[in-house]
Order: C-alpha cells, then sequence, then structure tokens
C-alpha cells in the first residue's frame, strides 16, 4: 500500500485524550464552564478532524493506512501501532465523533447539579479516545486495547454515583459480563496469530480471502466463532446480555454515548470488518443471525413489561442490537451498519429525551409516576415522539430504511427468520409507544413540578430528532456496497407492507390500552398470568446466572481459596519464613556478647583460616 | 649451622612471629585495659621488624619508609586511645575490658 | 658475632614479651614492653637500619611508652583481678594462638631457602636514604601523616579535658 499523504490522523485520538487529562489532573480547580468547554471542544475538533481527512482522502476506494511505531517485535510477529480510515471505519469516526459531540453539550446542560463534574467529563473524554482507538486501528491488538478501554470507561462511568451501592454493582457487573466476552476475543487473537502469522487486518483478510469456504468446522469457523463471543459481550446479546440494563445506574449522558451510540456497536462493528473471515465460515453466520433474532425478540418481550424508562431504553437497545446480528448473520452487513447509524440517532435521541423527563421531574424514572406531560414539557415531547416513530420503523423516518433493509435481507436468506423480525418489530412499536404514552398522556400522576429542560439540553435533541427524520437517506448502503459481495435483494412491496402493518399494529395496540382505556394493562397483565410474570421477571435469567455461576464462584472462593490457599501456603509460608529468620537470628545473636576479647578471637580465627588456606594451597610463590 | 656472621633471614621473621603472637595472646587474655593496649604496641613492634628485615633484604629503603609511617600512627593512636582510656575510666570506674560491654546483644 | 648478638637479643625481647603478658600489674608490663623496644632497636641495628633504630629509641619507647606510664600512674591502676566472663576466649583462645604460630612457622619455613642471610654492614641506611625517599616518593604520605597527627593532637585535646559545663 503506497503511503498517502500524511493525515496526522493520531490527532483524531489525542484531542480527546488531551481533554481528559486537562480535566482529569487539574478539573477540580477549574469552573464548570472551562470543564464544559474543554470536554465538548476536544470531541468536536475530533469530529472537525475527521471532517478533513476525508474531505481530502476523497473516494477512499482504497483504506488509508498510517504506521506510526512499532509497538511489539516477537519473533517474527510485528505489531505495530498503525492506523487507518477506509470506507467502514469512516462511517463510525462520523458517527463517534458527531454523536458524541451533541451527547457532550447536553451533558454539561444535565451534569449541571452533579458532584465530580469534572470527574465525568475526563471519562466521557477518556471513553471517547479509546472508541476512536477501536475504530481506527488496523491491527486486532490496537483494536483489543480500545475494546478493554472503552470496557473500562464503561465501569468507571456506569459506577459513577459510587456512593450508590447498586451503581457500584452495576459497573462491576458490566465489567464482568464483558471479561467472559474479552476471553473469547483474546483466544480469536491468539488463533488468528498462530494461523496467519500476523494481526494486521490487511494481511488476515487478504489470507482469507484465498481460503474455501468451510462447510464444517475449521480454523476461520472458529475465529468467527471466538470473535462472536467477544461482541456478545460488548453487544450485549444473548447470553451475554444482563448488563446492559444494570448499566443504566449511571448518568443518562452516558445511557445514551456508550449504552445506544458507540461501545454496544463495537461487537457489530469487529464482526463487519472481519467480513472476509466470516464470509468463508457459512455456520458462524448462522449462528450470529440466531442469536441476533432471539436476542431481538426476547429483549423485546422484556421490554414491554418494564416501569422504569431507561430499562425500557435499555433493552430496546439489545432488541435493536440484535437486529443488527441478524443482518450481519444473513450477509446483510452493509445494512447492518446502516442500522448502526440510524439506531445511533433515534436510541441517542430516546435516552437524551428520557434524560430530559427525568430532569424534568428532579429524578422520577418509574413510568407509573408519570403521565400528562406533554403539555408541560412540549419539545422534549415533540422529539421523543420522532425518536418513538423513528424506532417503530414508520416510513419516511429513518429506522424504516434501516429496518426494512435487514428485514428484506432475512428474507432472502430464511423466511422465518423474516416473520419473526417483523413480529418483533411490531414489540418493538408497542413497548416504545407504551412508554411513550405512559409517560406524556392522560393525567400526571407525581408529585413533582415538571420544566422543561435549558437549551443547551434540548438543542441536542432537535438536531438528532432531525437526523432520525433525515437519516434515512444517507447513502449509507450505498457507500459501503463496494466493500460487501453484492447482495441481491427483491425489493418486495408486499413485505414493506406487511412491516409497516406491523408496526401501525403495534402502536395501535399500544394507544388502545394506555391511552383509550387507562388501566387496562392491569387486567390484560393478570389474564396473561404466568407468561406476563415470566415476562416481567426478565425471564428470571439473572437469577439463574446467579444460581448457576456466581454462588458457586462466591462459595468455591471462600471456601477452597481464602481458608485454604491464603491461610495454609501464603500465610503459613510468610509465617515460616518470619520464624526461620527469627530463629537464625536469634541463635547468631550470641556472637555479639559486646565482649572485646571474644572480637579479637573471632579476628584471630579468620586470620588462621586465612593462613591455613595458604599453606594448603602451597604457601607464597 | 649458619656462620657466625650470617643470620638467616627467616629468623629474624620467626622472631617477629612470636612477638605477634604474644600480643596477640596478651590482647586475648588480659583484663586491663592498658595492658591490652600495650599488647597492641607489641603487635606493631612485630610488624616493624618484619618490614626492617625485608627492607635490607630486598635492598630497598621502602619497607623502612613503612616502618617510619607506622611509627606516626602508632604515636597519633596512642595518644588518642590513652585520652579515650581516660575518658572511659572517669564515666565507668572501671579499668576492666570486660565491663566496657554496652553493645551486647 | 651477628649472630650471638641476634641470639642475645633475641632472647631478650621474648623474654620481656612474655613478662608483659604474664604481668599482673600495668606498670611491669609497661617496663617490660621498654625492655622490648629496647631490643628490638638493636636488632635493627643489626639490619643496617640506624635511622628507624634511633627513631625506636626516641619515639617508641622514649616518648610513648613515657606516655603510657603517666597514664598508669594518672589512673592509679592497681593489680589486676582474677579473670572472669569470656569464655570462648579461655576455650578457644590458646589452641588458636598455637595453630596460628605453627601455621606462621610452617610457612616461614617453607620460604626459608629461598631468602638469603643477613649480615651486618651488607645493607646500610641512614637518615639521608630515608630523608631522599621520603622527600621524593613517598611525599604525599609524609603530608598526610603530618595532617593525622594534628587531627590525633586535636582529638587527645577534646577527649581529655574537663567538661566546661
Amino acid at each position: 500500500m503506497p503511503n498517502q499523504p500524511d493525515l496526522q490522523l493520531w490527532l483524531i485520538l489525542f484531542f480527546p485524550l488531551l481533554g481528559a487529562l486537562i480535566n482529569g489532573t487539574i478539573g477540580r480547580r477549574l469552573s464548570k464552564g472551562v470543564i464544559g468547554t474543554i470536554a465538548i471542544g476536544s470531541v468536536a475538533l475530533s469530529f472537525l478532524w475527521v471532517a478533513r481527512a476525508l474531505s481530502e482522502l476523497g473516494q477512499l476506494d482504497s483504506p488509508h493506512i498510517e504506521r506510526y511505531f512499532n509497538w511489539i517485535t516477537s519473533g517474527d510477529l510485528k505489531i505495530g501501532f498503525d492506523l487507518s480510515i477506509d470506507r467502514l471505519s469512516s462511517i463510525m469516526l462520523l458517527v463517534v465523533t458527531g454523536v458524541g459531540t451533541l451527547i457532550h453539550v447536553y451533558a454539561v446542560g444535565y451534569m449541571d447539579h452533579e458532584e465530580g463534574f469534572w470527574r465525568f467529563f475526563s471519562y466521557l473524554n477518556l471513553f471517547m479516545f479509546f472508541m476512536l482507538i477501536l475504530v481506527l486501528a488496523q491491527n486486532f491488538l490496537l483494536l483489543f486495547v480500545g475494546w478493554e478501554g472503552v470496557g473500562l470507561c464503561s465501569y468507571l462511568l456506569i459506577g459513577f454515583y459510587f456512593l450508590e451501592k447498586f451503581a457500584g454493582d452495576a459497573a462491576k457487573k458490566a465489567f464482568i459480563v464483558n471479561r467472559i466476552g474479552d476471553f473469547g476475543f483474546s483466544l480469536a487473537m491468539l488463533l488468528i496469530v498462530v494461523h496467519f502469522g500476523s494481526l494486521d487486518m490487511t494481511e488476515v483478510f487478504e489470507a482469507a480471502r484465498k481460503m474455501p469456504i468451510e462447510a464444517s468446522g475449521g480454523v476461520l469457523t472458529t475465529v468467527a466463532l471466538l470473535l462472536v463471543v467477544g461482541a456478545c459481550g460488548k453487544s450485549a446479546q444473548v447470553p451475554l446480555y444482563v448488563w446492559l440494563p444494570d448499566a443504566m445506574a449511571g448518568p443518562t449522558p452516558v445511557s445514551a454515548l456508550i449504552h445506544a451510540a458507540t461501545m454496544v456497536t463495537a461487537g457489530v462493528y469487529v464482526v463487519a470488518r472481519s467480513s472476509e473471515v466470516f464470509l468463508k465460515a457459512p455456520i458462524a453466520m448462522e449462528v450470529v443471525a440466531v442469536i441476533g433474532l432471539i436476542t431481538a425478540v426476547v429483549a423485546a418481550l422484556i421490554g414491554t413489561a418494564q416501569n422504569d424508562i431507561k430499562k425500557v431504553f435499555a433493552y430496546s437497545t439489545v432488541s435493536q442490537l440484535g437486529y443488527m446480528f441478524v443482518a450481519l448473520g444473513v450477509g446483510a452487513f452493509s445494512a447492518g451498519i446502516f442500522h448502526v447509524v440510524t439506531h445511533a440517532f433515534f436510541k441517542a435521541l430516546l435516552f437524551l429525551g428520557a434524560g430530559s423527563v427525568i430532569h424534568a421531574l428532579h429524578g422520577e424514572q418509574d413510568l407509573s409516576k408519570m403521565g400528562g406531560l406533554k403539555s408541560k414539557i412540549p419539545i422534549t415531547y415533540g422529539t421523543l415522539m420522532i425518536g418513538a416513530v423513528a424506532i417503530a420503523g414508520v416510513w419516511p423516518f429513518a429506522g424504516f430504511h434501516s429496518k426494512d433493509a435487514i428485514l428484506l435481507a432475512a428474507h432472502a436468506h430464511a423466511p422465518w427468520m423474516y416473520w419473526v423480525g417483523v413480529f418483533t418489530a411490531g414489540l418493538t412499536a408497542f413497548y416504545v409507544f407504551r412508554a411513550i404514552f405512559l409517560c406524556f398522556f392522560g393525567e400526571y400522576r407525581g408529585k413533582a413540578h415538571p420544566h422543561e429542560s435549558p437549551a443547551i439540553m434540548y438543542m441536542p435533541l432537535v438536531i438528532l430528532a432531525l437526523l432520525s427524520v433525515a437519516g434515512g437517506y444517507l447513502p449509507v448502503m450505498d457507500w459501503l456496497a463496494p466493500l460487501y459481495p453484492a447482495h441481491e435483494e427483491a425489493h418486495d412491496l408486499t413485505l414493506i407492507m406487511i412491516s409497516v402493518a406491523f408496526a401501525f399494529g403495534g402502536i395501535f395496540m399500544a394507544y388502545f390500552v394506555y391511552v383509550l382505556n387507562p388501566g387496562s394493562a392491569d387486567g390484560y397483565a393478570k389474564s396473561l398470568g404466568g407468561i406476563y410474570r415470566a415476562i416481567a421477571g426478565k425471564f428470571y435469567v439473572d437469577e439463574a446466572y446467579d444460581v448457576a455461576i456466581v454462588h458457586p464462584i462466591e462459595h468455591g472462593s471462600r471456601s477452597v481459596l481464602m481458608n485454604g490457599v491464603e491461610e495454609v501456603v501464603v500465610e503459613g509460608g510468610v509465617n515460616a519464613t518470619v520464624a526461620v529468620s527469627r530463629s537464625v537470628g536469634g541463635a547468631l545473636r550470641f556472637l555479639q556478647a559486646g565482649n572485646i576479647r571474644s572480637y579479637a578471637l573471632y579476628v584471630l580465627l579468620g586470620a588462621v583460616i586465612f593462613l591455613g588456606v595458604m599453606a594448603a594451597g602451597g604457601g607464597i610463590r | 649451622m649458619p656462620q657466625l656472621n650470617a643470620v638467616p633471614l627467616s629468623w629474624y621473621l620467626m622472631l617477629s612471629a612470636i612477638l605477634f603472637t604474644l600480643g596477640v595472646a596478651g590482647f586475648l587474655f588480659r583484663r586491663n585495659i592498658i595492658t591490652v593496649f600495650m599488647s597492641i604496641e607489641l603487635m606493631l613492634n612485630a610488624v616493624n621488624l618484619s618490614f626492617v628485615a625485608f627492607s635490607h633484604h630486598l635492598r630497598q629503603v621502602d619497607g623502612q619508609i613503612f616502618t617510619f609511617f607506622v611509627m606516626v600512627v602508632a604515636a597519633a593512636e596512642a595518644a588518642v586511645g590513652l585520652a579515650i582510656i581516660l575518658t572511659v575510666f572517669k564515666n565507668r570506674r572501671t579499668l576492666s575490658i570486660d565491663e566496657v560491654s554496652s553493645l551486647k546483644n | 658475632m651477628d649472630l650471638i648478638l641476634f641470639a642475645f637479643f633475641a632472647t631478650i625481647a621474648v623474654a620481656c614479651g612474655i613478662s608483659l603478658v604474664v604481668q599482673k600489674h600495668p606498670i611491669g608490663s609497661a617496663l617490660s614492653l621498654i625492655g622490648v623496644m629496647g631490643s628490638l632497636a638493636v636488632i635493627y641495628l643489626l639490619l643496617g637500619a640506624e635511622f628507624i633504630a634511633a627513631v625506636q629509641l626516641i619515639v617508641y619507647a622514649g616518648a610513648i611508652m613515657v606516655l603510657f606510664v603517666f597514664v598508669i600512674m594518672l589512673l592509679n591502676a592497681g593489680e589486676e583481678t582474677a579473670t572472669g566472663r569470656s569464655w570462648p576466649t579461655r576455650l578457644l583462645g590458646i589452641p588458636l594462638l598455637a595453630v596460628f604460630l605453627g601455621l606462621l612457622a610452617y610457612l616461614l619455613q617453607r620460604m626459608s631457602p629461598s631468602m638469603g642471610t643477613v649480615t651486618f654492614g651488607a645493607f646500610n641506611t641512614g637518615a639521608r636514604e630515608i630523608g631522599r625517599s621520603l622527600f621524593s616518593k613517598y611525599l604525599l604520605p609524609f603530608e598526610v601523616t603530618s595532617v593525622l597527627v594534628l587531627i590525633a593532637i586535636l582529638g587527645a585535646i577534646v577527649l581529655a579535658r574537663k567538661e566546661i559545663d
């Protein structure tokens, strides 16, 4: 690859890092205005630099790679600090920095009354740094650095209100569950090194391209499946999704940025990036599609019974990520990425809007204590409504285009997938509008005095709303088309109509249950009995994990490691060393009699020994 | 049997060794600090003899220079050492070496 | 002639040495030491070291030992009491010394064929040779020892004066 003009890609990473360092070290003494400016400014600068780089690169027919320095050299393996932009990462870069900037602006307003303002923005900028490393990385190891880094920042930010126990627990849960995924990713990397001898993506994908399609298991399938394990952890798919709903313990901008628009899409990004590997491993692709489908349905079902507005949107995120996985699994990579983009718009909008509602109600998050807010906080209402319509998949809003692309591709692959997807779309519309209706319609059931958010908070909402409306017309799929094999998509009008019909059906059902007959929901819930309880109890997945995994590990740790190994081996070893040391010292103490004459005796003894050695050695000369 | 006017060098060195051993014996077995100190002087003298003997043997004056310096140092040492003994006597009221053992254990 | 002189004065030296170790009263030890130094001075003369012999008598026996005697008189040291506690010394000291002397004797005996003999007059050095060497080759040690002596003087004064409190 000839070295193209040096665009200083590292600056994209550097601006947020600088912001994080400044805010992290001296932020405590800076005023809120300064902190906010530094935080927003650094991300905005990144965005501008990305824009500049892309404008200079033009068509990006081949990736632009910049190699900075040799990071690890071990035998034949060389891993450098290499950044690259190609068509896929350019889209992710724009989304991450663009939506990131908007959320930073919003957060300055939202976090205004919070302690640790400087700490929040330091972490947020640090997150941007790691996410950008992830996106820009040219080799798997550097990507993993970003991967782990965003996991760390996610932990720091979820546990931001560290004085609350549930926040700390949620942060730990997120980190630990992610770790399981990371383990899969590490194994994938090791396998790649062993088989391909390099971690550089260009080299690996070149080699993969030349290999035959694996009908049954093989190296590529194993690598792909291990990557999927990692992606399941990061992108909250079954069975590693349990951390995402709990992650709502963090401040709302965090939920919007990390757990909706950027970090959780990292798994999707990695799979899309490694399309060469996946295309040669059809088994893995099937697995991906099935996992995505199951996740989409299960999460949508759970979302219908949640009472916390943020949890509804959290499960919605899990469900939408499932859609993206379905797209990847059936081979419609560009459709999956398209959905990443549109999802970033409307999910960030939904979360930020929810944050605006929570802010208006001074911290209330329970849907049962909301209601009738559409007249009191109109701007929030308007933008949230747009977001809801977008996610429901109604034409011409953004969600319609991307979701339909996925559904059509699914139908082309296997019709049953299409039907499950369409049913889930209906559920999506239902639970989103349930939340909207419970929140904004009817009578106000709470006790606070709602007021509209300040401009710094609703401006990003407006911008995101515009993007949610028009985003469907961004030529993302055309831009990505050269990267992936052509996909014959029958532009079947019937299928599209059916999906829109399901969407409207969901909206109408929600309207019927929650607006026309308020209070009837409880009646329906009771009649569904056991099924409803299972759904409301999140299918008891958390409890199952607790019994099967968490408790045994805790018990085992306590009995075997703490009482056994720690007491006997470690403590015992240390104490034994101390005892030996003390006894030897005690014995040697008698030499120090304080008696000068015995010292002289020892000197004489030494001299005698010396002479003896000399005599034994044959004297002088 | 050596000639009447040629004494083997090793006899001088043997004398030095005996005197040195006597000095060590005095150092180990006497309790009075001053006597111990004098044993040290005896040891130094023995070594001086050794130096001078070798100086004669090697036909160089350097051994005698060394003896010279040893004497200077012995003088300085005697002065300071006796001052210390005086101070110890003032504080401890004893001249027994065994009772000056605060550094015990 | 040398042999007789050497044997005579060597015997005196050893006898005085034994006397030093054995005497009960410190003043007896001091006088024995003077005896040793005197005999050694004669032996130095036998070895041709005139200057050193003179210095030995003047400085060592004449000044240092006088200092010793003064201190013994000042402290009014009496006869020594029986030895006490140091058991390792009693037990190990004598054998070790015997071994020490034995080893030295052995080594000397090994070396003795390669060493020559000492004849009076074979090598005479007087003040001239010593002075020449002292002020050319050994100038630095010479100057340093003068500093050493200064320090010793200061030390002795500081240590032995009465406390000004």
